[in-house]
């Protein structure tokens, strides 16, 4: 990251005064550890009051923690908060509140059965006469609220009658209502359509010309530029750097989230070939509420290749897999494998064909935490050799194999026989790598295969799905780590709001591309990846 | 790594062992609050161990049990609450007592008559606990409740049925299903020196055991079984039907549950159902199974703990104490038990937390994350 | 993002029930008794709604009504409380030891004091050591017979007009006659007319010898609603129950409230069972499953008091009229008025469109139209299972509309939230 890319911090000149207008919010130095791990490291951020401020950064950034930390939540190791001039200590989110500070989280805390006013007012009630609650006082205060703010509810409505825009619109009412100055948005856009997206913004210039101060965190670039007065940039838990957005160009800013190089991958035989093995046509799969969260989803995966696909967390990568996997129905389009139909498959059926699953959420959807190695071993291929023969499992074999898988991929266990728990998150992934891997499949499923793992097992993880590959296994690579989609993938697409979007060559792909396509800034190539 | 084998052992074995403790605890103060003698009390419980016929009964008594546990156990391998197995036991055996005693039956070979009337006992069972599987695959209703409602339900059919109208018969001021005719029983072992014999179906709960501990640990089903029970997401993910999965629980669940009757039918005196064949056990299933923590080998001692304590309450009168005594130690031990587990499941959670830090501590530390 | 679990088991996805207005409701009554009424003088059955009838309805709808209300207080909080049965039977221990010594009042003071004391142990072991609601339910209800038939061995054999299993006789409360108005409106009933005597009758059967504990109940459930729905504690104590993690993060001490539901359901619990005691005595097992009904009213009426006031009602009814109708004929002809309800039931189902649903629930209504032209009464049996049978019917057909507090059965811990 080169000195001169970096635009100044803005609002302070250089002796660290505050010439502009007046700070809200003024987090220095701010350190926080984690057993094992530096969440984050020297950050510094200046909020100034009236504005809209964005805090960006990709997953794993640190931005969550941060927040967290100015809410009151947990306590930093070193560092200092400064709220509207005074330095503040948080012991509990009580104490934010009563600095004005209110979050609003990106998991809505709504009781679906209760009404609106009822979840706004509890825990700070307006009490009438004779112990009963001011139902009229709290309503009217709270449409007062709306009509000020612009933020239309109705206070008297059933939340889980209510979409998901105007849930959001009840969280910010609820921190309105105790009195909140400045305001914490985490993730407010990653549930809402673009409609709801451009209502909220409207909300938030209504707030901000009332004087609010807004913190507004998010890794969707194009929607901050819309909004934002400020950008503040966190990747790898510190602080890069604070953009204007009217100024700041799309390369810079991509430079920021993602880095200004991008991995080289290594030269190598192509091992693509003619065969192909997974094919989606025109695949459409809707959400619970109805709502398409993929569109016209058509590619191809053939023998021997890797499709690495990029995308910003959210825009459908989970739905893609679930469907690939029949734990999702589809309500449009077919899956072929290896040409045959298996749109209407059942989970079971798919993996005995050959499917292999690495699963993003390795703990939830990959191992049983409470059962051993071999046991572990076992699970998604008990109907098959070696795990059994017939209805009856064969422990044995059960067991030699997962020795095997043991030596051959490096998992550093003590035995066999110890809880998937307690081994650490690169050897449980390994373990489950290579119980995929193990029956020879002819489709891999890889979500974020190297998340949350160490170095070490990071590289004997994508060793083995070179050797894989160049065996003929045709893989599908879903990912957040771009030198792993570039190091790994023959051929690269990105998917955006549940849709892919361009086809890229790793190794000549600029990050401008990949950013642009990724946030949707660039022009949207819409077609088929083939 | 390796010390943590018999650690798990040692922590799984506090929980009722404590448990027990506390029981014994509680209720000496109870005792000492109500003017008795702890120790006369137990003493006299002891003693009464002393009679072959007390040895025999809690023998018979271990059988039915375990077979209720067993029942219960499967249920909850799945995480599903079989309140009902109490209401498919009695079903069952009333059904099965009446096409056991039925004049036909008196025909057919020995052998045949047992086997029909175990069948039917088994399919009343399952079809009784059927209906609420059914209930909760398409319906979304809970098992608990539905189960508590066919308990009741069960109990009012079993009363209507129980009439000269409907399948009963009227022996002198006894009213119940027509008696077994000879060849239509099992024979006990008889001891001497105990009026009461050792009943031979208690075989039927070494066979289910070993079936139960069989198919959990060398089966795929009982895979599937286990593995659904302990992280629905990571069966979803694998392939197994969740549905198909809840079913075959509740049917079988049932269908064992309908042999906890089969002792007391097929070698009990009395050769038939009436008002007078046991109530409850399907609630000590209950007590028996979580004593037990659905282990094979686990139920087979808490069952046992269960009978004993049932066989001693009646010795309680001879020391001027309630036998009500012994229901008060069941309920406390039940209650300190699952206490206990709960505390030792922490306990255990912190153990692992801290062995995967320190080996975190020696790993490469890795870059920031989250 | 992926589907968790609910997905699997695939329930059906809820729909609101509509709102009626207060001049929609009375409406709806009175088509009911004009309905009922019809059916009385086409069948003759004079028990179906005479006086004596609902006095007995009222007598056993009192308990199950009591008991209902417990299980709403600690469902509402998110606390699932199977032990109410166990609860009971400790509130008619407490009843009968007090009441045969000072007199009723005390005994219903002691049977409260009892059931809440097993409600506070059902809170220890759920809300502080976090042990599954349903497993702690199953204990109490092992624990409390036994320590009751304990106890009453120990207190009861050697007082006056006890025994080993009962308690002497406990005197009763006050009862209430308006005695004007219940001798006129009992010449009306007489006539037999059709809608004004069965008016008269219903109301007669409401002001004639009516217990001051029905009143208490009657009174309590309305102060619930009243609490649960319109005062601080309420709002709560509810949010405790449909979303805890929230309400922590709003400030609101969840264990609290937790706590004081389990002992207010604890203590109305002890209530019922005083019921069953007062002007009667203690007995070992005079509980008789109503626990267990009661938990069954509070379903059938979708957790809120009104509702299961209503369960209470016509379950007190099935029970109550069963045993004070000799000749059976009042529960022969109720078939007739369960297969219209079920009529009404399929048309709304058909109406939005369940047709399954609606189908279902009118071959069910043909059934009990067959039943009763095929049948001159009703066996006994059959009829004591009918909570039971029309509270699983009621959970089958109509799943969509049902709503339990979303946390109900949540074991929480604090800070455990996301």
């Amino acid at each position: 990251m080169t000195a001169d890319a970096l635009p100044s911090p803005a609002g302070r000149d250089s002796a660290g005064k505050d010439p502009t207008g007046q700070v809200a919010v003024q987090l220095t130095g701010i350190t926080k550890r984690f057993p094992g791990v530096v969440a984050n490291s020297d950050i510094n951020i200046t909020v100034r009051r009236g504005t809209v401020h964005a805090l960006v950064g990709e997953n794993g950034a640190g931005k969550s923690t941060l927040v967290k930390t100015l809410y009151g939540m947990h306590q930093p190791e070193e560092g200092t908060i400064t709220v509207n001039g005074s330095q503040v200590t948080f012991h509990s989110p009580a104490d934010a509140i009563a600095v004005g500070i209110g979050m609003v989280h990106q998991h809505f805390m709504l009781a679906d059965n209760l009404t609106v006013w009822e979840n706004i007012v509890l825990g700070a009630e307006q009490m009438g006469s004779g112990g009963r609650l001011d139902v009229r006082g709290s309503r009217a205060r709270i449409d007062e609220l709306g009509r000020r703010y612009g933020l239309m509810v109705d206070s008297g409505a059933l939340v889980e009658t209510l979409g998901v825009g105007a849930r959001q619109r009840v969280e910010i009412l609820k921190v309105l209502y105790r009195g909140a100055e400045i305001l914490i948005l985490d993730e407010p856009t990653a549930v809402l359509v673009p409609q709801e997206v451009d209502e909220l913004f409207g909300n938030l210039r209504e707030l901000k010309s009332e004087g609010l101060t807004i913190i507004f965190i998010s890794h969707k670039l194009d929607e901050v530029r819309a909004i934002a007065d400020e950008i503040t940039v966190i990747r790898r838990g510190t602080t890069v750097g604070t953009a204007d957005p009217k100024t700041v160009t799309n390369r810079q800013l991509a430079e920021m989230m993602v880095g200004s190089a991008l991995p080289v991958p290594e030269l190598r035989e192509s091992t693509v070939t003619q065969r192909a093995i997974l094919q989606l046509a025109g695949v459409r799969v809707a959400g619970p509420d109805g709502r398409e969260v993929l569109s016209d989803i058509t590619m191809t995966i053939h023998a021997g290749e890797v499709l690495g696909i990029a995308g910003v967390e959210g825009n459908g990568q989970a739905e893609l897999v679930d469907t690939i996997m029949g734990i999702r129905p589809l309500a449009g389009g077919s899956i072929e494998l290896a040409g045959k139909d298996i749109g209407r498959s059942s989970t079971a059926s798919r993996r005995e064909a050959g499917v292999g699953f690495i699963p993003e959420d390795r703990q939830r959807q990959g191992l049983i935490l409470e059962g051993s190695l071999w046991e572990n071993r076992i699970l998604g291929h008990q109907t098959r050799r070696p795990s059994s023969r017939g209805f009856l499992l064969d422990r044995s074999a059960a067991k030699a194999d997962t020795r095997r898988i043991v030596e051959e991929f490096d998992v550093r266990t003590p035995s066999i026989f110890v809880t998937a728990a307690s081994l650490s998150g690169g050897n449980q992934q390994k373990l489950i790598v290579g119980r995929e891997m193990s029956e020879d499949p002819v489709l891999l499923i890889a979500s974020h295969p190297t998340r949350g793992v160490d170095v070490g097992a990071q590289a004997a993880i994508w060793d083995q799905l070179r050797t894989a590959r160049a065996a003929g296994l045709a893989v599908l690579l879903i990912s957040a780590d771009l030198e792993e989609l570039i190091g790994m993938s023959d051929r690269l697409t990105v998917i955006l709001r549940g849709r892919l979007t361009g086809s890229y060559d790793p190794r000549t792909v600029t990050t401008q591309q990949l950013g642009a396509a990724m946030t949707g800034a660039g022009d949207d190539h819409v077609g088929e990846v083939a | 790594m390796t010390g943590s084998r018999t650690r798990r052992i040692l922590l799984g074995a506090a929980a009722p062992v404590g448990a027990l403790l506390v029981a014994f605890l509680i209720t000496s103060v109870l005792l000492l609050l109500t003017g008795s003698n702890p120790f006369d009390a137990f003493g006299a419980m002891a003693s009464a161990f002393g009679r072959t016929r007390i040895i025999l009964g809690t023998i018979n008594q271990t059988a039915v049990y375990y077979l209720a546990a067993v029942a219960v156990a499967i249920g909850f391998k799945m995480n599903l609450f079989n309140i009902g197995v109490d209401g498919q036991y009695r079903l069952a055996a009333m059904l099965s007592a009446a096409v056991a005693g039925a004049s036909f039956m008196s025909n057919l070979p020995g052998p045949l008559r047992i086997a029909i009337t175990l069948i039917v006992a088994m399919a009343v069972g399952a079809f009784w606990a059927g209906i609420a599987a059914l209930l909760k695959v398409t319906r979304g209703v809970s098992e608990v409740i539905s189960t508590i409602m066919l308990n009741a339900i069960a109990t009012f059919v079993v009363a209507y049925l129980l009439t000269p109208q409907m399948l009963a018969v009227l022996e002198g001021n006894n009213i119940s299903t027509p008696r077994i005719t000879d060849g239509g029983q099992v024979s006990v072992i008889t001891f001497e020196g105990s009026t009461t014999p050792l009943f031979t179906l208690g075989i039927l709960a070494v066979i289910v055991g070993a079936i139960y501990a069989l198919v959990l640990s060398r089966t795929v089903f009982g895979f599937s079984i286990k593995a659904t029970g302990l992280s629905e997401s990571a069966a979803i993910a694998s392939g197994i039907s969740v549905n198909r999965m809840i079913v075959s629980a509740m049917l079988l669940s049932g269908a064992v549950a309908g042999l906890i009757g089969m002792p007391e039918l097929l070698n009990g005196s009395a050769a038939s159902y009436s008002l007078n064949f046991p109530t409850g056990i399907g609630f000590t299933g209950i007590a028996v199974a979580l004593l037990g923590r659905n282990h094979p080998v686990g139920m087979v001692f808490s069952a046992l703990l269960w009978a004993a304590l049932d066989s001693s309450a009646n010795a309680l009168q001879g020391v001027g104490v309630a036998r009500e005594l012994v229901t008060i130690m069941q309920g406390v031990i039940v209650l300190s038990v699952v206490v206990a587990y709960e505390f030792v499941r922490r306990y255990r959670l912190v153990l692992e937390a801290r062995d995967v830090a320190r080996a975190l501590a020696v790993q490469t530390p890795e870059a920031v994350a989250v | 993002m992926s589907i968790d679990s609910d997905v699997a088991t695939s329930p059906p996805t809820y729909r609101a029930p509509r709102k009626l207005s207060p001049a929609a409701w009375l409406g709806v009554i009175a088509a009911g008794i004009a309905v009922v009424s019809l059916v009385r003088i086409w069948t003759g059955a004079n028990n179906l709604n005479s006086s004596g009838a609902i006095q007995a309805a009222i007598t056993a709808a009192v308990p199950i009504a009591l008991a209902g209300l417990s299980g709403l207080w600690s469902e509402r909080a998110g606390v699932v409380n199977i032990g109410i049965e166990g609860m009971m039977i400790l509130g008619t221990f407490g009843a009968g030891y007090a009441g045969y010594q000072w007199g009723p009042w005390a005994g219903v003071f002691f049977g409260i004091v009892c059931g809440l004391l097993g409600g506070l142990l059902h809170g220890l072991v759920t809300i502080t050591v976090g042990v599954d609601h349903i497993i702690s339910g199953v204990a109490i209800n092992i624990l409390a017979p036994g320590l009751t038939l304990y106890l009453s061995r120990l207190v009861f054999t050697d007082a006056p007009g006890g025994g080993q299993r009962q308690s002497p006789p406990v005197p009763d409360v006050a009862r209430i006659t308006l005695p004007w108005l219940s001798d006129w409106l009992g010449e009306i009933e007489a006539k037999g007319w059709f809608f004004v005597s069965d008016v008269a009758s219903i109301v007669r059967g409401f002001c004639t010898n009516l217990s001051l504990l029905s009143v208490l109940a009657a009174v309590l459930i309305a102060l619930s609603g009243w609490v649960l729905w319109r005062t601080r504690l309420g709002l709560r104590l509810r949010s405790v129950g449909e979303a805890p993690y929230a309400a922590e993060s709003l400030g609101v001490n969840v264990y609290w409230y937790k706590y004081i539901a389990v002992m207010i359901s604890g203590g109305l619990a002890g209530l019922a069972g005083a019921f069953l005691v007062v002007g009667l005595k203690f007995q070992d097992g005079q509980t008789g499953g109503r626990g267990f009904i009661g938990l069954a009213a509070m379903i059938f009426g979708n957790w809120r008091p009104g509702g299961m006031a209503m369960g209470a009602g016509l379950f007190g009814y099935t029970d109550g009229v069963q045993q004070y109708d000799s000749t059976g004929s009042a529960m022969h002809a109720f078939l007739i008025l369960v297969a219209l309800a079920l009529i009404a039931v399929a048309i709304l189902q058909y109406r939005q469109g369940h047709k399954v649903v609606a189908a279902v629930a009118a071959v069910i209504a043909a059934l009990c139209l067959w039943w009763f032209s095929a049948t001159d009464e009703l066996p006994q049996q059959l009829v004591k299972a009918a909570p039971y049978a029309i509270t699983l019917l009621v959970m089958a057909l109509a799943s969509q509309n049902l709503r339990m507090p979303k946390a109900d059965g949540l074991i929480y811990r604090k800070g455990e939230g996301h």
